[in-house]
């Protein structure tokens, strides 16, 4: 039995909530596009079909835990309680926006919400967190600090520099390497030794003498019980924990790269646009993260039909009023853009 | 009351005074403290003052976290060039964060490195790379050329709350000079006049400095009256200090290490170019390496690299080309 056996039927309930958060925010992200052309600047990463690990991990946080994601970071503040409309504000280069339009969809953060920062660079993001575990290690501060980037960050050197530098140090930090089979436009059997020869990305980690465990990222449950145990051992001072977290992004990589004026979409998902691949898509989308979860939820007993349509509907019209706030906010004036150079 | 120091040692005791006022400085790199007998450990305990793996990208991207966490890191580069393998965290991590999080984060920590070695060190580990961090907004670059300003900058960059690139040239790290007492802090942005004069204007950095110092001897010799302005910083870079100057002398030379076209000096020259055009009695000259890698042996790598000698042959350039005019 693991950690997620004590959870409270309210605890549960809060993670489907904040699962279905995600997944209607990025569906409205993704949206935009369609329906307002031009409101969405750059590049927009989704984080669809990653709800089940960004809930079940974050729900493990114990109040001033800190969260360093990578440039895919729409997800997490919704759970750590930034305000929805403000993470969109962002996306829609609003003042209003979390970072009052600097950042965008890329760079999110928080850091009332304790998410200091999100690196737009692959793999940079990971040294980030080990530092803020540092930090906590010599302040005393009994925080953790969650890291997670993405399976192509592992390829990076920041990250096999830093988590040897974090297990010298026993620094106080959970790994998550979120495994969705894609680099980008690129299959991981394409660019990952261990993945070629059909081995857990987690064994990276024995290169470090630290624990590595793979977990199905489509169950939120199961997510929970991982790492759980990673933080624990993080804040009892045992160093860190690799988490790889399987699942699969229901989204491309992002939306289209092309150059104004050529309006910019989301594509179908790289197995089926790059590698014809329809059925590895389908499967994937049948073993959808949500779906399992209400499911479980209401053969459990913990929800009925009508309490998750509540939920459901309760999302739908927050995220209505998310973007109507995004999209009637202002813009910033030009000459902001000398704010904040310097501290 | 001034006291003697060497160069090294000001940078130390700046590090050293500064981590006894404030428990949230950190000390950390490659290759020290290594046992319980080194100094700093001695003082501080090994959470504050640690030896780190070779890796500079971690080690430059944990003094950011940490730095956002609430600590003020000091990274112990040894070598600018070091910092190339880990440019990313410099360039495009440190300075940007908090501009791009809309203010909310601020990234104290300092990146302290050797640089420009000319001691035989070859093509990889003699340059002058500050030309790629000095346009970078966010990020803030020091470059001391005496004992007093290698410890009243350190203090400055610690005491930032930017990201720091601190440079300090080898071939000033032996050098004597007088340290005030006290708690001597040098601000970022303010260039000194290091020696007056009212015929050229002289603005160089670092080892430069001395060698045009140098220079202004031997032309004083000859009745040239050569003012030398140290920047100190160069982002930020005190550009009114150096435009008043070439007010006074009408004539500018630029000596920086780096070759021409990556050098501090271009910068300069372009700034000057439009600020104080209109007080040029002759054409600015600027005396940098030449546009080769800084070779191994000694009478080539002399001369790729400006030389006192270099510097008073521009200087009386200068004052021949506006001779000519008038």
């Amino acid at each position: 039995m693991g950690a997620s056996s004590a959870l409270s039927n309210e605890k549960l309930k809060w993670m489907y909530t904040q699962m279905c958060r995600i997944r209607d925010f990025e569906e409205r992200v993704k949206r935009t596009f369609v329906e307002h052309p031009g409101v969405i600047r750059g590049h927009a990463h989704l984080g669809d079909g990653a709800e089940a690990s960004i809930v079940g991990s974050l729900a493990t946080r114990h109040e001033n835990d800190l969260v360093m994601p990578s440039y895919r970071c729409h997800g997490y503040p919704l759970v750590l309680g930034t305000s929805a409309k403000a993470v969109m504000a962002e996306i829609y280069q609003r003042k209003t926006g979390v970072c009052k339009g600097f950042g965008g969809s890329m760079h999110l953060a928080d850091p009332a919400h304790h998410l200091p920062t999100a690196s737009g660079i692959i793999g940079q993001g990971i040294a980030h967190a080990a530092g803020a575990a540092y930090a906590a290690q010599v302040k005393k501060t009994g925080q953790v600090v969650y890291s997670f980037f993405g399976d192509g960050s592992s390829k990076q050197g920041a990250f096999y520099e830093t988590l040897n530098m974090a297990a010298v140090w026993k620094l106080p930090v959970v790994f998550v390497l979120e495994n969705n089979e894609y680099q980008a436009y690129t299959h991981i059997k394409l660019e990952d030794a261990n993945a070629i020869a059909g081995d857990p990305l987690s064994q990276k980690a024995k290169a470090f003498s630290i624990p590595g465990v793979t977990v199905d990222g489509t169950d939120p449950l199961k997510v929970y019980d991982v790492v759980s145990e990673a933080a624990e051992r993080a804040r009892a001072g045992n160093g860190p924990t690799l988490v790889e977290s399987k699942f699969y992004r229901f989204s491309p990589h992002g939306n289209a790269i092309t150059v104004p004026p050529v309006p910019t979409q989301f594509q179908e998902h790289e197995a089926i646009e790059v590698y014809g691949n329809k059925a590895e898509f389908q499967a994937a989308k049948d073993n959808d993260p949500i779906k399992k979860f209400r499911a479980h939820l209401i053969s459990t007993g913990v929800l009925n039909e009508a309490e998750a349509k509540k939920i459901e509907d309760f999302v739908r019209t927050e995220m209505d009023e998310v973007v109507k706030f995004a999209l009637e906010s202002p813009m910033p004036a030009p000459e902001d853009a000398l704010n904040n150079v310097y501290a | 009351m001034a006291r003697e120091m060497m160069f090294a040692e000001a940078i130390a005791v700046a590090i050293t005074e500064e981590m006894q006022r404030d428990p949230s400085v950190v000390f950390y790199g490659q290759n020290m403290a290594m046992t319980d007998r080194d100094p700093f450990v001695r003082k501080f305990g090994k959470d504050r003052v640690r030896i780190t793996p070779i890796s500079e990208t971690a080690e430059l991207g944990v003094a950011i976290g940490a730095a956002m966490n609430g600590l003020r890191p000091i990274v112990e580069l040894y070598m600018a060039e070091f910092m190339l393998v880990a440019f990313d965290e410099v360039v495009n991590e440190a300075p940007r964060l908090r501009y791009m999080s809309g203010g909310q984060v601020k990234v104290p920590c300092v990146f302290k490195a050797g640089f420009g070695f000319a001691a035989g060190w070859a093509g990889q580990h003699s340059n002058c790379i500050y030309h790629a961090m000095m346009g970078i907004p966010g990020l803030k670059v020091a470059v001391p050329s005496t004992s007093a300003d290698a410890m009243g900058l350190m203090r400055a960059a610690i005491r930032d709350d930017n990201p720091v690139v601190y440079l300090h040239h080898y071939m000033l790290t032996i050098d004597k000079g007088p340290v005030p007492e006290g708690e001597h802090i040098v601000p970022f942005g303010v260039a000194d006049v290091k020696r007056q004069g009212t015929d050229v204007t002289i603005v160089a950095t670092a080892w430069m400095v001395k060698k045009s110092l140098a220079a202004a001897e031997q032309l004083a010799k000859e009745g040239i009256s050569a003012e030398v302005v140290d920047p100190r910083t160069l982002a930020p870079l005190d550009v009114d200090t150096i435009v008043e100057s070439v007010k006074k002398t009408g004539r500018l030379v630029l000596v920086d290490q780096a070759p021409r076209h990556a050098s501090a000096a271009a910068v300069i020259a372009g700034e000057v170019a439009e600020r104080g055009f209109e007080y040029l009695k002759a054409p600015v000259k600027m005396v940098t390496a030449l546009d080769a890698s800084v070779p191994y042996s000694e009478p080539m790598e002399k001369f790729v690299l400006p030389s006192e000698d270099k510097i008073v042959q521009a200087v009386k350039s200068v004052m021949a080309r506006q001779a000519a005019v008038v």
